[in-house]
């Protein structure tokens, strides 16, 4: 499953950086996605997007799009 | 000794600004970036040894790989790849209590083969929430010098300054070295992953109160509500807050200028002193109250980490202009000055968006229109209440809402149009709240006042002081007419006649292209020039101009390309004549149609 796929609440580890778009895929990793960390979904915008994300002890904003790329395996 | 150049490294919120202002004091010069004509910081401090330091503060990156403008001007100046020589050393900035996330970048930098620093900043909120880090650990497994620092104390920036000046002690800054290059951050996270594993002791769950706070804060119900609300309070803040200390400042410069009067000879230099310099400087000293009120507003809103949330909130509906939450932050500064906003700007990864927020960004009414607005509404406007709120607020209100919604038509027209493209992503961190530290953010606020006085004394004197001469001679029996100023403001009048523009008002917008607010000081000299009499401004304007023609005046200064300063910023953002004529055409277009409308409705419904 995918980040984007995480109800409110839920936790999961990151599996893969999976995207054809090799740009999306050094964002990702630069703002701190990788292998292992823990994510959990907080909350989303208004219209439901964007996605509030805890990395590990950060929080993170992002859309569906972006965290459809980030594969996670569910707690 | 000569000089060493050092760069400060670092991923956004993690204290770069508040460490360079607290080194320099926030004494900068600001220099040019060649090839790409922006600006960066650099100031100048001296270490406990002696050393003479210039310290670049460079914008917050979470890698090298240079996407935004931003990010690109950052990765060329640690690397040395723009024209300018890259600097002896690095020091490198991280979240202390973020530490595993960021790991990454001090391993992605180190491998670039450069002397540095790493500091680990914000220790003691780190440590407070109960992070421990073997920072000796990590000097070791890193190979380079570790400090903890609190970047607002100058106690904590001790172990940091003596650091440096061991470094340079021993010759490390100035080593010859092989300049390594940039590799994926990708290649970099494992290591990071087992070095954190190593050095990071404890490491409690997030921030307890950041959580606590965007359960409401980013609650889709209250969130949006909450947003609306800080706004409108910025808003009441700036008009009503201000009013006791512009009273103030107004009659000290009454006074100024009627002390002058009685104590000095009628001589043509005493009316220049008096109507002249004190008549247009003091026109527009007078709205430093509100321009203070409102920059410090908007930085605390930055420094207390709710500027991100703002965006989050925005963000699907930005998105529906065709743009991203990030142009959120750039437009809302654009309240305080389009300057700023532009700049701003630079943080979006994307060319064309970073090209249309830039292209619609003097559609926010700045701060500069504050005393032009007011002047015209407390003039034409009765005080009188419209239910519970009062007519001339609603009026302001309206005229910034039109500002707004124009902002938000033009992005929308741009984005189907000449800066045409796909939706782009949006990722950005939230940072932990934090109390905006009060010494920076009077630095920051200083600088901000300062600059707006600087242009007041110079600016604006030199206008002011000018004006006077073009609107005094050659003295001739027909007034103001048969000036200078009355010839030149003749031939601008024949194009705005149609708008309800009168001479007066045409002499009054060529040096308003100065700065808006010049437009309120022309406006002091010519009548004061012309009538002589003690009155007020608004009290005179009254007399000379009708309802329509005050309307439409203003349905001007919500488009009208006004401010030299502006454009010529709007030239380098965008570093092209095409985009600068493409605006002043669009914007003058919108002015004048917008404020011929207004004259001509008004004057169809007889007001």
């Amino acid at each position: 499953m995918t980040l984007q796929t995480l109800r409110k609440g839920q936790k999961g580890r990151v599996r893969a950086i999976a995207t054809a778009d090799a740009d999306l895929a050094v964002k990702l990793r630069e703002i701190g996605f990788s292998e292992g960390d823990e994510v959990e979904m907080i909350t989303s915008g208004p219209f439901g997007e964007p996605l509030a994300v805890r990395l590990n002890r950060t929080l993170v904003a992002l859309r569906g799009n972006e965290a459809a790329a980030v594969e996670i395996d569910h707690d | 000794m000569t000089e060493l150049r050092l760069a400060l490294v670092g991923a956004p919120n993690c204290g770069k600004s508040t460490l360079f202002n607290g080194l320099t004091g926030g004494r900068a010069k600001v220099a040019n970036y060649a090839g790409v004509t922006v600006e960066r910081r650099i100031g100048r401090f001296h270490t406990p040894a002696g050393q003479a330091i210039d310290l670049i503060d460079l914008p917050g990156i979470y890698g090298l790989s240079g996407r935004s403008l931003d990010e690109k001007i950052a990765v060329d100046s640690i690397v040395g790849a723009s024209e300018m020589a890259p600097p002896d050393g690095l020091l490198v900035l991280v979240d202390s209590s973020d530490l595993r996330t960021h790991l990454q970048f001090v391993l992605q930098v180190r491998a670039l083969g450069r002397p540095m620093i790493v500091a680990l900043n914000m220790i003691d909120l780190a440590e407070r929430d109960g992070v421990k880090i073997d920072d000796r650990k990590l000097e070791q497994l890193l190979g380079v010098p570790v400090v903890r620092t609190r970047a607002t104390r100058s106690n904590g920036r001790a172990d940091l300054l003596e650091r440096i000046d061991t470094l340079a002690a021993q010759g490390e800054w100035k080593r010859p070295h092989q300049t390594g290059k940039v590799d994926v951050i990708a290649s970099f996270q494992r290591e990071a992953r087992e070095m954190a594993r190593a050095v990071i002791l404890e490491e409690p769950v997030m921030n307890r109160l950041t959580r606590a706070i965007d359960r409401v804060v980013l609650h889709k119900i209250a969130g949006p509500f909450i947003l609306a609300a800080i706004l409108f309070f910025m808003f009441q803040a700036v008009f009503t807050w201000a009013t006791v200390p512009m009273d103030a400042i107004d009659s000290a410069f009454a006074a100024l200028s009627g002390w002058i009067k009685t104590e000095l000879p009628q001589t043509w230099w005493r009316d220049l002193l008096t109507d002249g310099i004190i008549a247009g400087v003091g026109s527009v000293v007078v709205f430093l109250p509100q321009i203070v009120i409102l920059f410090a507003l908007i930085l605390a809103l930055e420094a207390s980490g709710y500027m991100a949330r703002a965006a989050f909130l925005m963000d699907e509906l930005m998105l529906n202009v065709g743009l991203n939450g990030r142009a959120f932050i750039p437009l809302l500064s654009s309240f305080a000055c389009a300057i700023p906003g532009m700049m701003a700007a630079r943080t979006i990864e994307n060319e064309r968006d970073r090209l249309t927020t830039i292209l619609v960004a003097p559609l926010m009414t700045c701060s500069a229109r504050i005393p032009i607005y007011t002047l015209i509404i407390a003039a034409f406007l009765p005080n009188t209440n419209v239910g519970p709120f009062g007519l001339q607020g609603i009026v302001m209100f309206a005229l910034y809402l039109a500002g707004v919604l124009s902002a938000v038509a033009v992005a929308f027209l741009l984005k189907r149009t000449v800066t045409k493209g796909a939706a782009q992503p949006l990722l950005m961190q939230l940072p932990t709240y934090k109390m905006p530290d009060l010494k920076d953010f009077a630095i920051n606020l200083f600088f901000r006042a300062w600059a707006f006085l600087k242009r007041a004394g110079t600016v604006i004197f030199t206008v002011a002081v000018a004006l006077w001469f073009l609107a005094t001679f050659p003295q001739t029996d027909q007034g103001i007419a048969g000036s200078f100023a009355g010839r030149i403001g003749s031939v601008i009048e024949f194009l705005l006649k149609p708008i309800g523009f009168n001479l007066q008002m045409a002499i009054a917008i060529v040096p308003g292209m100065a700065a808006r607010e010049v437009a309120v000081g022309a406006l002091g000299t010519v009548y004061a020039v012309q009538g002589g009499n003690e009155s007020s401004l608004a009290h005179v304007l009254q007399h000379a101009w009708s309802l329509p023609t005050a309307l439409s005046f203003l349905a001007w200064y919500v488009y009208a390309p006004q401010c030299v300063a502006s454009l010529a910023v709007l030239r380098r953002e965008t570093n092209s004549w095409k985009w600068l004529w493409f605006t002043v055409l669009y914007l003058f277009g919108l002015a004048y149609i917008a404020a011929g409308a207004t004259y001509w409705i008004a004057r169809a419904a007889g007001l």
